[in-house]
């Protein structure tokens, strides 16, 4: 199950929340070993995009009115 | 000539109206620069004053909607330029300036009007910090309102490309001194507040006070606190304090370090994404080796190990009644086998005794018995058993 996410920010935030998951004790084994393999996966794409990203310049219009 | 003139008789209305006429048209966007004086602020909230220097005066008003824009108080022997057009006011026969907004000629009057819409801003509350917006710490789209071409904008490109290439910057270009300054970094915060960016940062570099009063203006200041999205101020250098600054939700000394505020750090970001790999790994290994216990425990637990002794005793039992059934039943079978042995030995050789004694004989040769003529060798040992005792032959 690939989650798609619309920023970096969720994608941390996700992350965070494996974390969280993965440290209480409610989890099992079996959700856990999920758990572990989509938050490797979730931070190597993290740091991938970090790596390749370039900083993106758009420029807004003055509006007419003014 | 004289008929002329003569026939060309205006009443006072007529040429009050050529006249502003003629004035109004030539002066329709004028600034003035003077000293004020007989100031009047009226009760509906019009300002009448006068604006003079040494060699003349000229009346002005400032209507009410206009003058609130005005971020300092105007104070007879203050000079200022004011900016509006010429007005005729009929009922009087006077001209007059309508002001349409004024600033304060002078660094010492600058400064004193900086110290003045501080204080009155201050009183209203716009500086509280339960007004300020928190800035965010990953944000996606930072709108900025600067020189395009300026040095600040430029520094922040840099800043953003070292620290945080995920970013978008959105510029919204914008004059940041000079007349209409304030008012372009005004829309400028209004048109980024229709965007999605997630943080204004406005800004120019360093200037002389006057090059960035544009910051210190009332109406930045109101828009500022207005904005829906928080707002980063990064006005010249450190030294620099504009109003901006103080109604900001964060003041940064410099645009570059607006950028560092503004952003994460990619090598930090780094750093906690392999932290948190191996934390991961921590915690998935201690599950495993916490499971690996448990299981442990409870293969070695004494209701696990129960089935095994009770095989265990049932096996020792077994072999135990094995034992005695040997040692028992089976040697006593043994035993009573070997006693019908003897017995029956006895039996077959009583027979045997009987027989002999009604006159028979065994012949044996070679420990074994002869029972044909054929098979003795006559000319060897043999022996005749009778009943009683053996006669060897040979």
């Amino acid at each position: 199950m690939q989650k798609k996410f619309n920023s970096f920010e969720e994608m941390l935030k996700r992350l965070q929340e494996i974390s969280e998951e993965l440290e209480s004790d409610e989890v099992g084994l079996d959700n856990s070993l999920k758990l572990y393999e989509e938050g490797i996966k979730l931070s190597k794409a993290c740091a991938k995009k970090l790596e390749e990203a370039e900083v993106k310049i758009t420029e807004l219009k003055k509006s007419l009115e003014s | 000539m004289k008929e002329d003139i003569l026939s060309q008789i205006l009443s006072v209305s007529e040429i009050t109206n050529q006249i502003r006429q003629q004035l109004e048209i030539n002066f329709q966007q004028i600034s003035i620069e003077g000293e004020i004086s007989n100031f009047k602020p009226h009760v509906s909230g019009h300002w009448y004053f006068t604006l003079k220097d040494s060699g003349a005066q000229i009346s002005c008003t400032m209507w009410k909607g206009l003058n609130n824009y005005v971020f300092f108080k105007p104070q007879d022997g203050m000079k200022i330029i004011a900016n509006g057009r010429i007005t005729i006011y009929p009922q009087r026969g006077n001209y007059q300036l309508d002001v349409k907004s004024m600033k304060i000629a002078g660094e010492g009057e600058l400064q004193a009007a900086f110290e003045r819409l501080k204080k009155k801003l201050y009183e209203e509350g716009l500086f509280e910090e339960n007004h300020k917006k928190e800035i965010p710490q990953f944000s996606s789209r930072i709108g900025i309102v600067t020189a395009k071409d300026g040095a600040a904008f430029q520094d922040m490109i840099s800043i953003a490309s070292r620290r945080y290439p995920l970013v978008e910057l959105v510029i919204r270009p914008a004059r940041v001194q000079g007349e209409g300054a304030a008012e372009d970094i005004v829309s400028g915060i209004q048109e980024l507040n229709k965007t999605d960016v997630d943080l204004i940062i406005i800004g120019r570099g360093g200037g002389s006070l006057e090059d960035l009063w544009a910051f210190n203006e009332e109406i930045v200041a109101r828009e500022i606190f207005k904005s829906k999205i928080p707002i980063i101020s990064a006005v010249g250098h450190e030294i620099d304090y504009t109003i901006s600054d103080f109604v900001a939700d964060k003041r940064s000394p410099t645009p570059s370090a607006a950028m560092e505020i503004a952003t994460p750090n990619t090598e930090d970001l780094l750093y906690q994404l392999t932290e948190l790999q191996n934390e991961f790994q921590n915690i998935l290994q201690n599950k495993l080796d916490g499971s690996r216990d448990v299981l442990n425990k409870v293969l070695n637990s004494y209701g696990y190990r129960m089935p095994q002794n009770i095989i265990k005793n049932k096996m020792q039992y077994l072999d135990n009644i094995w034992y005695r059934l040997e040692s028992s039943v089976f040697h006593e079978f043994e035993k009573k086998k070997n006693k019908i042995e003897v017995l029956s030995n006895i039996i077959d050789s009583n027979n045997m005794v009987k027989i002999q004694k009604k006159g028979y004989a065994i012949i044996k040769q070679n420990n074994s018995l002869v029972t044909k003529a054929a098979e003795l060798r006559k000319e060897k040992h043999f022996l005749i058993k009778f009943y009683d005792d053996e006669i060897g032959i040979n």
